[in-house]
């Protein structure tokens, strides 16, 4: 067990260091840093001077670890944007784009796996296929036009819920929140319900596939043959067997939701790090971006990480032995 | 007749027919089929892959996977009609007046919860125990059939335990609110020889120390020669021999129950060679008119073509066929006569 973590633990920091030689390729490969730093009329002298000084004439090994060494001090340089600090920056925006996620992801989850129950026990009840019929309509759908669609039902139409940015939030020092004001929850709805849709009936279509597979198996006919109740069987039994595939899922998705909240973002302007990236991109400015990036990836090492610690909480046939982890990802 | 008591039947099951409608029309995949279990008796029922013996104990505990249902006929138990009891009241009967055990231990446990916690929430839900005192029955249970170190085991997880040992806990499974009547569907036919042997022992001590009735379904003859106090012979969805077992093993009325009898290999005996049953059990679509072994039976007659025979008393058993009958098989068909 112990041994199964540290060797997750290094794979993590190896994914970690590659996303940091892309973070850092940007910097050396996109365009010339100092250009964007410094006026058109700066003398040649004085480009050269101030290059020395930043360490870009080193080698690129040399300012690669230079490079990883401030990232993983959160010193990511200054924006060519805004010139603010980078990490702060983003540190501003991170509780908007978690609290966005979290409530898509919860909303995703307590939605899509009783739906995803029911139509696995009742295959042929008619809000079963009903169900089956929406999830249609959200995997096939892109996430902005749902955005633009719930904005004008549910503000332009119906005037009960905001369009458009965080609504009222408190400050908490290093965190701003939603949820302490009515006004924050009710932005957080529309954004939310857009950003965990897809995942929303993804899930759904898992636990069905996933539930109407396990009511087949032998243990559950057994499970029927000693008498249990259909609670115990239908939410004890047969759901427990389903969550293995589902927390690999649930756990990929919610990366997925995190890094992809940028079109959600764009749609409700929601001051989160999407934004701050797309905006990024507009100007080229790469701190930020790298940043970002390394960002996204350190989350998914995380999820990932945690994911794997959660197998072993539900299936026993994984605890003691280092044996193979279940097919999945 | 050698019924073990006089008591009045433990389990009547009276002309049951179970059929699945499928696109190309009804099958009947239990055809009538009627017998008695007395209580502590051990019954087993043999019979090729299809001939309705699983189907049979599924009716009984009223698990038919749809779209298997029962057509006709009655179960009953303890003399209350069982066969149409709505799901939860059937969900009382199973698991507390009907024990079940199945083929294959490996799939039948739950692989995510211990075995402790099978056994304490299968008595829980039957008995009024406390937790404590149904962990205290299960470690009971654990120890009676015969897992060592019980104390420690039952917290461990099925697949900690090896085959034989999971069949040992399937057993305590099934026993768990001390049934009447346990269905036991080819308990041993997923384990080794060597196990197979422990366990039906297991399940004849159990059986006569609890007083519980057996319906034993497996195509094994040597375990129901081993175990059962009578036998019933399922072909193609019928009965086609009743009887205790000695009778039925050494003195078979029925043609197809003297083949099967006959391709068994035995220790002792020199047979130059094992007699076989030509041909193969017809397809539930292609069941004959009249007898439905009539064409692979060394012995039928004309009235075996076009006459379907019910059970008829035979020397000490009952055999559906034309030979134990009065009127006899009629004129002997021969192989041209009967493919013209």
């Amino acid at each position: 067990m112990l041994a199964f973590i540290l060797r997750r633990l290094l794979q993590s920091i190896a994914v970690l260091l590659t996303v940091g030689l892309v973070a850092f390729a940007l910097f050396r490969y996109v365009g010339d840093p100092i250009n964007a730093m410094v006026g058109q009329d700066t003398s040649m002298e004085e480009r050269e001077t101030l290059r020395e000084k930043l360490g870009l004439n080193d080698p690129a090994p040399i300012q690669f670890l230079v490079f990883i060494g401030n990232a993983a001090r959160g010193k990511f340089g200054l924006s060519y944007r805004t010139s603010e600090p980078v990490g702060r920056m983003i540190l501003e925006r991170v509780p908007a784009t978690l609290e966005l996620s979290i409530c898509a992801a919860l909303f995703a989850l307590l939605v899509g796996v009783p739906m995803g129950v029911y139509t696995g026990l009742y295959p042929r009840h008619w809000l079963s296929q009903l169900f089956q019929a929406v999830s249609l309509i959200g995997i096939s759908l892109p996430t902005f036009l749902i955005g633009i669609l719930l904005i004008l039902i549910f503000a332009v139409w119906l005037r009960l819920l905001p369009s458009f940015g965080r609504g009222e939030t408190v400050d908490l020092g290093w965190w701003t929140t939603n949820f302490l004001t009515w006004k924050g929850i009710q932005a957080l709805i529309l954004p939310s319900i857009t950003l965990g849709l897809f995942q929303l009936t993804l899930l759904m279509r898992l636990v069905r596939s996933e539930m109407l597979e396990v009511m087949r198996t032998d243990y559950i006919k057994f499970a029927r043959a000693r008498g249990l109740t259909n609670r115990a069987i239908n939410f004890g039994h047969a759901l427990k067997n389903t969550l293995v595939p589902v927390i690999t899922v649930a756990g990929l998705q919610l990366g997925a939701i995190i890094a992809f909240a940028i079109v959600t973002e764009t749609v409700f302007a929601w001051p989160g790090v999407g934004q701050l990236f797309i905006q990024s991109v507009q100007f080229a400015d790469i701190p930020v971006m790298a940043a970002y990036l390394l960002l996204i990836g350190l989350l998914f090492v995380l999820i990932n990480l945690t994911v794997d610690l959660l197998y072993f909480a539900v299936d026993p046939r994984l605890r003691g032995q280092g044996m193979a982890r279940p097919a999945g990802h | 007749m050698a019924a073990p008591s006089n008591n009045p039947p433990l389990l009547e099951v009276k002309n049951l027919r179970v059929e699945f409608p499928t696109r190309r029309g009804t099958l009947l995949a239990v055809d009538d089929v009627s017998f008695d279990i007395a209580p502590g008796e051990v019954l087993g029922v043999v019979g090729e892959s299809g001939a309705g013996k699983s189907l049979t104990g599924n009716a009984i505990i009223g698990l038919l996977e749809p779209p298997g249902r029962i057509a006709g006929g009655e179960v009953r138990l303890e003399g209350r009609r069982i066969d149409d009891l709505p799901y939860e009241e059937m969900r009382k009967v199973r698991g507390a007046k009907i024990g079940a055990i199945f083929q294959d231990p490996l799939t039948s446990l739950n692989p995510l919860y211990s075995v402790g916690r099978q056994l304490v929430e299968t008595i829980q839900t039957h008995l009024p125990l406390s937790a404590g005192q149904a962990r205290t029955r299960a470690l009971d249970l654990l120890k009676e059939v015969g897992i060592p170190a019980a104390e420690s085991r039952i917290d461990h997880y099925p697949h900690q335990f090896s085959g034989g040992m999971r069949q040992r806990v399937v057993i305590a499974l099934a026993l768990c609110a001390d049934p009447r009547l346990i269905v036991a569907d080819e308990p041993t036919t997923a384990l080794d020889v060597s196990i197979q042997a422990q366990i039906i022992a297991l399940l004849k001590r159990l059986c006569r120390e609890h007083k519980t009735a057996v319906m034993l379904v497996t195509h094994d003859m040597g375990v129901i020669a081993e175990t059962a106090d009578r036998v019933a012979v399922m072909y193609a969805g019928r009965i086609v021999e009743i009887g205790p077992v000695r009778d039925v093993v050494k003195h078979a009325k029925h043609p197809y129950t003297k083949g099967l009898m006959g391709s068994i290999p035995s220790l002792g005996i020199r047979h130059d060679r094992l007699t076989q049953i030509d041909g193969a059990m017809p397809r539930l679509t292609e069941i004959p008119p009249g007898c439905a072994f009539n064409p692979r039976c060394t012995e039928r007659g004309r009235r075996c073509l076009g006459e379907r025979p019910d059970l008829m008393a035979a020397g000490a058993t009952r055999a559906a066929c034309w030979l134990h009958e009065r009127g006899g098989v009629g004129t002997a068909v021969t192989k041209e006569l009967a493919d013209a």
